[in-house]
């Protein structure tokens, strides 16, 4: 069985808390937050005004530039502030803040449960339409779909990777998509194939997922999706990792920064994503709800929501039982997930599941000194040397961190993960890599002007 | 609401490896090779092993404290392991006192100079029996002392001293009469050495354990003992070949402190290069100094010195073994 | 020949030949250096700490040979007595600078501006800056984990656990700037150093409205101008709902310091002006506007 080729670590993936709960339809909230910026790239401009009357479905942020994504109503009702709040970190940034009156929907959406499969639009077509509805990678990264599927001049995609992998340990959300949404997921490969211009797709799923591998393959036989493979992986973190999942697939390995996934002919869009991209091409259904897992051992039910964004997370907490005592509360799961500290935020579109851990699991050991046992050296799946990347942004040599390649470091957290000594690897690494790119920038930006 | 919010980085978790657990992987792999020699030589190889280990805890904690003025790190079991791997390297009947200089050597000058653990360039323990060896040589080398007589008398690698060329160019092996060795005698301990070094097979058990947890990687042992294997296998090809052809590569692996060197002071974490290539080197640098130094060395046995040039190479093979980036050819 | 006298000989030779090749290599190789870098780099005090802008002293003192107009460099270490003999040994003229000190702009201690959450992470300022706004609600308040005082290269800086804020000697501060740099959070200036250390400040940096901060701090600025009234010199701006006070124009006169409604304005090693009669009804205007 395949997997990608350096590094990596097995953590416990305790997908078994939630991976029984069927996706859920939460009930609509009372109010909603829409941050500006849900997307890698320029903040959109709201554009409408408190009072201000709105449609399930309207944009109410423009996207600014090319790498930008519009923000649409998921409620129908009043703009009652457009003003700075909190998000997850505390970090205060422009949202819209909608309250709900009842769920009128514009009326260009196609609300039919029925599945609509044929596409007849050209890739361009296709990739507008996209745009429009403001999709962007529900996996966690954010990053605008629209920009990945428009293959730069001189370059060809020659295979659509689908990444259904969901390495990082408690999170079931695309497992459930892929259960219950499989007709989705497929027909948006589909789509995604057409716009790029590819006749193969491969969906990539971990081996601890068995059910899912055979259902999509079922599925794939009876109606007869052709080109679309899927292919079992050997369960190991970080497999969802973009590069690591086109080196599993395709064994190509994408070469180090700036270079992009297309450079060896890969496209890669997560299974969540292809149902928004199903729903937005077919049913012209922007991006306004998401699937998320709400999950923790220590949670008194755990559930799979199909919830609309600007949801407040507290009302997802509150509906799983938060246990008392420490808790950590993290956007995503426990790998890459983001520690969050103000529950008054709203869902936003790349926050794939809520976990909570409690007590032991969430406090951090004791750091010790480093005894250069080398095992970061050994799970780093960039092929980087975390101790010292680690040192370096810790004394500040940033030239040095740069020769030691710190910017392909991926912020999968393998290093702190095995670290016998509990040394914070990554905490500083980041540092590190934050530095480097902005030195990097610079650099390349003073060279252009000259 | 009791619940108190915590705050962090990612990632969140951790596999739950700890350093106080690696060396208690590595105590208990060295435990079947000290009962087996407890067994052949007798109860002073356990009081050698409490005072060197005694000694090491000691130091460790007095110099962390009053010296370097910082919390005790006895803790992390590092200087358990130094005391035993010291004691292994001595022979049985050494006195007291100077098991005790052996041990403030290692901890005091080995280890806490630099800073503790994973910050010394030598491996401690054998930076200790170095300078024992240099510093009482005599007694380093008395094989007689509280020892059964079966055992006593020289260890079979003097007899290999004094390799030469004859008149042709070809090697001659000094007065080592390989018919009369009982290998299987060996493997099983009976054979004349340091008090760690004789159990073989028990040796041997206590690496399998520690690959299987995955504490060390077969990379360095496999790269010593294979270059010394090729080594004496060509060594015993220009001699004559024959039979002596798996009898010299066999003798050079059991003899002298060869598996003790190569499974456990070899894959110390600190002293050894961080990736799978740079062990390798590093191993087989290990393997060709060690051979040198036996056939044609001042000493009988190079493990210890082959070991102690190449942690000085550490950092040059790190510099130069870095890891293959993702993305490159 | 005896052997004795064979090797006297040789080694002889051998030194007098290398002695005359490293001669000549010494002439060809030779850097032409200016002997005043030398004298200037004595005259400074050595701590290489980069406050200048230069990598170390050594590099410092090169400018300040090489170049003709020096008013652009000055050692914040030495101070501006050091810099006149130095300019004066050079023969050239320096700028008068006054001296300056590093001040922290944060007032939210642990009472006032409590935790909210437990923060478990690298303990530095750089790494909490990376994800998340620090363990109070404040988002431009100190994070108190040190980053400065690991900076400071003159003891200057230390953490009061009691607060959890940063203090800063103003004795040892040498106004290099290495703490200014480091801080992820922008909190402090090097401002004029007045003598006896006294000083006027706002010792707050939120950017946030009245009403968000203080949810917050309870020592927070607000933005409601009244110091910016009251100053007689101009020297207050009041700008994103945030005062301040600017040090080239502020003369001390501490008529700012009554008027803030939450203790934001800090007043150092200096009296308070007596209050007037009319403080308690100041005092309940400002309930009045924190109410809004």
């Amino acid at each position: 069985m395949r997997t990608f080729p350096i590094g990596g670590i097995h953590p416990h993936d305790n997908k078994e808390w939630s991976k029984d709960k069927a996706i859920e339809v939460l009930e609509l909230p009372d109010e909603v937050k829409l941050p500006m910026v849900q997307h890698i790239g320029a903040p959109a401009t709201p554009i409408v005004q408190k009072g201000d009357k709105v449609l399930v479905g309207q944009v109410v942020g423009q996207s600014v530039g090319f790498v930008s994504a519009n923000i649409h109503s998921p409620v129908s009702g009043t703009v009652t502030n457009v003003d700075m709040f909190p998000n997850g970190q505390g970090q205060r940034r422009m949202m819209v803040v909608i309250k709900r009156e009842g769920d009128e929907w514009l009326e260009t959406i196609d609300r039919t449960p029925d599945h609509k499969r044929e596409c007849k639009l050209e890739p361009k077509e296709i990739i507008a339409k996209i745009k429009d509805a403001g999709i962007v990678g529900l996996g966690g990264a954010q990053f605008p779909t629209h920009v990945k599927l428009s293959i730069p001049d001189g370059q060809k995609a020659e295979v659509v990777v689908i990444n259904g992998v969901e390495c990082e340990p408690y999170l079931t959300s695309d497992y459930r998509t892929m259960l219950e949404r499989a007709e989705m997921v497929l027909t948006g490969t589909e789509i995604v194939m057409r716009a790029v211009g590819v006749e193969r797709a491969v969906i990539g799923v971990e081996n601890n997922k068995p059910d899912a591998i055979k259902h999509l393959r079922e599925v794939i036989a009876r109606d007869g999706y052709r080109g679309i493979e899927v292919m079992p992986l050997k369960m190991r973190y970080p497999q969802g990792g973009e590069k690591q999942l086109i080196a599993a697939v395709t064994g190509r390995q994408v070469p180090p920064p700036p270079a992009l996934p297309i450079s060896v002919g890969a496209v890669v869009c997560n299974v969540s994503t292809c149902v928004a991209i199903y729903e937005a091409v077919q049913k012209n259904k922007p991006l306004i709800e998401r699937v998320v897992t709400v999950t923790g051992k220590h949670l008194k039910t755990t559930h799979n929501y199909l919830a609309r964004f600007g949801t407040s997370v507290s009302r997802l907490f509150e509906l799983a039982g938060i246990p008392e005592g420490d808790v950590k509360l993290l956007n995503g799961g426990p790998m890459m997930g983001r520690s969050v500290v103000d529950i008054t935020a709203p869902l936003i579109k790349g926050c794939s599941g809520l976990t909570v851990i409690t007590g032991e699991e969430a406090a951090r050991g004791k750091e010790l000194s480093c005894i250069k046992c080398g095992k970061c050296v050994e799970v780093c799946p960039m092929g980087l040397e975390p101790y010292i990347l680690s040192k370096l942004a810790k004394l500040q040599k940033w030239d040095m961190a740069e020769e030691h390649n710190t910017v392909d470091c991926i912020e999968c957290g393998c290093c702190s993960y095995t670290c016998p000594s509990y040394l914070p690897l990554l905490d500083y690494i980041r540092i590190g890599k934050q530095t480097v790119s902005t030195i990097v920038r610079a650099r390349a930006a003073a060279n252009n002007k000259r | 609401m009791a619940t108190r919010l915590f705050a962090a980085p990612s990632p969140h978790i951790h596999g739950g490896e700890k350093t106080r657990r690696i060396m208690l992987d590595v105590i208990l792999a060295l435990v079947p090779a000290l009962a087996v020699s407890t067994y052949i030589m007798g109860w002073r190889v356990l009081l050698v092993t409490a005072v060197a280990v005694a000694g090491c805890v000691v130091f460790e904690y007095l110099i962390g404290r009053i010296l370097l003025k910082r919390g005790s790190t006895i803790g992390d079991l590092s200087a358990i392991v130094t005391g035993m791997l010291l004691a292994f390297n001595l022979p049985v009947g050494i006195p007291w006192w100077i098991v005790l200089v052996g041990a403030l050597v290692a901890i005091g000058i080995g280890k806490m100079t630099f800073g503790g653990l994973g910050c010394n360039p030598f491996n401690p323990a054998l930076t200790g029996r170095i300078f024992l060896l240099i510093a009482y040589p005599v007694q380093m080398t008395d094989w007689t002392t509280n020892v059964p007589d079966a055992l006593s008398g020289s260890t079979m690698l003097a007899d290999v001293k004094g390799s030469t060329y004859d008149a042709a160019g070809n090697i001659v092996l000094g007065n080592l009469n390989l018919d009369n060795i009982d290998f299987m005698g060996m493997f099983g301990g009976h054979m004349n050495g340091s008090l760690g070094e004789i159990a073989s097979l028990a040796l041997v058990l206590g690496a399998l354990y520690l690959l299987w947890r995955k504490v060390i990687s077969w990379h360095i042992p496999v790269a010593v003992l294979g270059t010394m294997v090729v080594f004496a296998l060509c060594v015993a090809l220009s001699v004559g070949g024959g039979a002596l052809c798996y009898q010299l590569p066999l003798f050079h692996i059991l003899a002298g402190g060869a598996l003790l060197g190569a499974l456990f002071m070899a894959t110390d974490y600190s002293t050894s290069p961080m990736t799978h290539k740079g062990m390798l080197i590093y191993g087989v640098g290990i393997g060709l100094l060690t051979m040198i130094i036996r056939l044609w060395g001042a000493y009988p046995e190079g493990m210890s010195f082959a070991i102690f040039i190449m942690n000085a190479a550490t950092p040059l093979i790190n510099k130069y073994c870095r890891p293959k980036r993702f993305g490159t050819k | 020949m005896n052997p004795l006298i064979l090797t006297v000989l040789t080694l002889g030779v051998l030194g007098v030949l290398l002695a005359v090749v490293l001669y000549f290599v010494a002439q060809k190789f030779k850097v032409e250096e200016d002997p005043r870098i030398d004298e200037v780099e004595k005259m400074l005090p050595g701590a290489n700490c980069g406050g200048c802008g230069f990598a170390g002293c050594r590099a410092m003192s090169e400018a300040l040979v090489k170049n003709d107009n020096i008013d652009s460099l000055f050692c914040p270490v030495a101070g501006g007595e050091v810099m006149k003999s130095i300019a004066g040994y050079l023969g050239k003229s320096a700028a008068e600078k006054a001296p300056m000190v590093a001040t922290m702009r944060c007032g939210g201690t642990c009472q006032k501006r409590p935790k909210v959450n437990h923060y478990d992470g690298a303990l530095s300022c750089a790494v909490v800056n990376t994800f998340y706004i620090g363990e109070s609600g404040c988002a431009f308040g100190c994070i108190g984990y040190g980053d400065c005082v690991q900076a400071c290269k003159f003891g200057a800086m230390s953490l009061n656990p009691e607060t959890g804020l940063v203090e800063i000697d103003p004795d040892k501060c040498t106004a290099c700037g290495a703490c200014v740099k480091t801080c992820p959070k922008a909190l402090i200036e090097l401002r004029k150093k007045w003598p006896k250390n006294r000083a006027v400040y706002v010792a707050c940096r939120s950017k946030n409205r009245g009403s968000v901060v203080m949810k917050v701090c309870k020592a927070g600025c607000i933005g409601c101008g009244k110091c910016a009234k009251a100053c007689p010199f101009g020297a207050i701006t009041i700008d994103s709902y945030l005062a301040y006070i600017n040090p080239d124009k502020c003369k001390l006169c501490r008529k700012c310091v009554n008027e803030c409604p939450t203790g934001a304005i800090v007043l150092k090693n200096m009296e308070p002006l007596p209050k007037e009669p009319a403080a308690p009804k100041a005092v309940e205007s400002k309930s009045e506007t924190a109410n809004k």
